[in-house]
């Protein structure tokens, strides 16, 4: 007896079950590419015609009824470098520890699971915890530097959970290898393992990092300022951020309809700000990727 | 009674005596006492699970690396336990190299893969690192086939000849043991062929052992073959016996293929 492999009644069951199915699919995707190209348009609509040197360029003027967002720009740029500092090299050092050294006993799954928790805290906790560790008890005051170390622990979890993962992705056989050679186990990681997990751990910590420069809670408390006429002079001072002005040019000035297209364009240049981060990221893991992978 | 006593082949360069390896609750290695002779190649057989990566990782302490392992016994390695306290084992694994069952070049280039046991333990100069990079892989019959492409990435190599690479850069050490772990059970029939030629050639300079699940392979390239079945030495003994003529009837079952 020959089967014909031809389409027909017979498993037309199976055919429908499987269109149905991918078609239920491919609108997920739609909805979701629709509600985020819709968002995009939104603030791009609003908020282009806002844009200008001066904008940029400028600190805000007339009771914030006019002029630029220049100091909010700078404050953003210089307190996500300072998180930049310290969740980096803190975030792979700890990732470094919990995957190359720890044992896998029951206090190692257990600060695994308290930092995987840590990402779900909301960001006003980690907020009001700034406030009473680095502002109150290190007597580091409101200031740059306080938002800082704030935003960097927020980020903290990101970066290690992905360090992480990014030093799961080296084969064991390359550290098997290293080691039967003679090498010490820190030469092991520093030669075979770190320079083929830089990229996952970088763009880990680049996307945690962007998150962090997007956030009001954590710094409104710790450091950023409603307005300020000059730029912070050193880490002590207070600094005016991006996500902080738009809040207050959205929801808290008096004169909203005069706010309004600041506010878009703020929103604007917040939101390229990070989508340049993440592509860095992209760019990033390729770039690197190339050198060690075929 | 297995015959572990083979004092007739000189020098004797690995000594295990009463050897247990667990892991966790399981006993994976079974009271084994075996002696390997210098400059011999010697092979491990066995079925598959019967203890023989095992044994060869315990010869180097990789089984280190599993938390849940631990060993009873000794294994005397020119009179020195290595699983003494005070053993270095950065020293001991120069000293035992190993060749992995799958080719691991590192994604490096054919040169820094061969150079890596070179620049991790001293200061070499550019010049001496070129030369022992060049003798490492003449010796390893790979010279030939890579000498323009010293800076190429090791991963674009064929299996064969990244396995070929990976015992250059064991032998780049200079150890005094080298271990094979199955290693052609990962590459065609004509590398393996070359695999083979190279091992046979490598027992004038050094001590080899060498797992392999081919019995026709042990039979090939070994001078000395034991037999390891569920954990427990079977049979140790000159490969010709082992394979002509041996004393017990599993070992007789096994290398005749009637089981496997």
């Amino acid at each position: 007896m020959k089967n014909s492999v031809r389409k027909s009644s017979k498993n037309l069951r199976g055919q429908l079950t499987q269109f149905l199915g991918f078609l239920v699919l491919r609108l997920s995707v739609c909805f979701i590419l629709f509600i985020l190209l819709y968002f995009f348009y939104d603030i791009f609509i609003n908020g282009h015609q806002t844009i200008s040197w001066e904008f940029l360029s400028q600190p805000p003027r007339k009771g914030m009824t006019e002029g630029g967002i220049f100091p909010a720009i700078f404050g953003t740029f210089l307190v996500t470098l300072i998180t930049t500092a310290i969740a980096v090299p803190l975030g792979m050092a700890a990732a470094i520890y919990l995957n190359e050294y720890a044992r896998t006993d029951r206090l190692t799954r257990l600060i695994r699971l308290s930092i995987r928790n840590l990402a779900g805290v909301p960001s006003v906790v980690y907020g009001l915890f700034g406030v009473i560790l680095f502002v109150n008890l290190l007597k580091l005051g409101t200031s740059v530097l306080s938002a800082g170390l704030t935003l960097a622990l927020l980020t903290l979890p990101w970066t290690i959970t992905a360090s992480e993962e990014a030093l799961k992705t080296v084969p064991d056989s390359y550290r098997e290898g290293a080691l039967a050679l003679g090498a010490t186990k820190w030469q092991m990681i520093r030669t075979n393992v770190l320079p083929y997990s830089l990229p996952g751990m970088l763009t880990g910590a680049i996307l945690g990092l962007a998150r962090a420069a997007g956030e009001t809670a954590p710094i409104m408390f710790t450091g950023a300022a409603f307005y300020l006429p000059f730029l912070p002079a050193s880490l002590r001072d207070q600094f005016m951020a991006l996500p902080y002005h738009l809040y207050i040019m959205a929801t808290q000035h008096h004169a909203i309809d005069k706010a309004r297209p600041l506010a878009y364009g703020t929103a604007l240049v917040l939101v390229v700000f990070v989508i340049l981060f993440n592509l860095t990221a992209v760019i990033l893991r390729s770039r690197l990727r190339g050198k060690w992978k075929n | 009674m297995v015959n572990t006593n083979l004092k007739t082949v000189g020098q004797t360069k690995i000594l295990v005596e009463n050897l247990n390896l667990f892991y966790g609750q399981k006993q994976v290695l079974e009271n084994i006492n075996l002696s390997i002779p210098e400059n011999q190649v010697t092979a491990i057989i066995g079925p598959s699970g019967c203890g023989k990566s095992s044994f060869i990782r315990a010869l180097n302490r990789m089984n280190d690396l599993i938390p849940e392992a631990r060993i009873e016994g000794k294994i005397l390695i020119d009179e020195e336990n290595i699983y003494d306290r005070d053993i270095d084992l950065v020293a001991l694994r120069k000293k035992v190299g190993m060749v992995f069952q799958k080719p691991n070049p590192f994604p490096k280039s054919i040169f820094d893969n061969v150079a890596y046991g070179l620049k991790i333990g001293s200061n070499h100069n550019r010049a001496d690192l070129e030369k022992i990079v060049e003798k490492s892989l003449r010796q390893a019959a790979i010279w030939e086939e890579v000498k323009d492409r010293l800076n190429q990435n090791a991963l674009k190599l064929s299996g064969g000849q990244q396995q070929r690479l990976c015992i250059a850069r064991a032998l780049a050490v200079e150890p005094e043991i080298i271990l094979f772990d199955e290693p052609c059970s990962a590459i065609d029939p004509i590398a393996t062929a070359r695999v083979e030629e190279l091992i046979h050639q490598l027992k004038t300079e050094f001590t080899v052992v060498i797992v392999t699940h081919n019995m026709q392979q042990a039979a090939r390239i070994s001078d000395f073959t034991a037999f390891l079945w569920l954990g427990e030495l079977i049979e140790y003994d000159r490969t010709e016996k082992i394979f002509t003529n041996p004393a017990n009837k599993l070992t007789e079952d096994y290398v005749t293929g009637r089981f496997g």
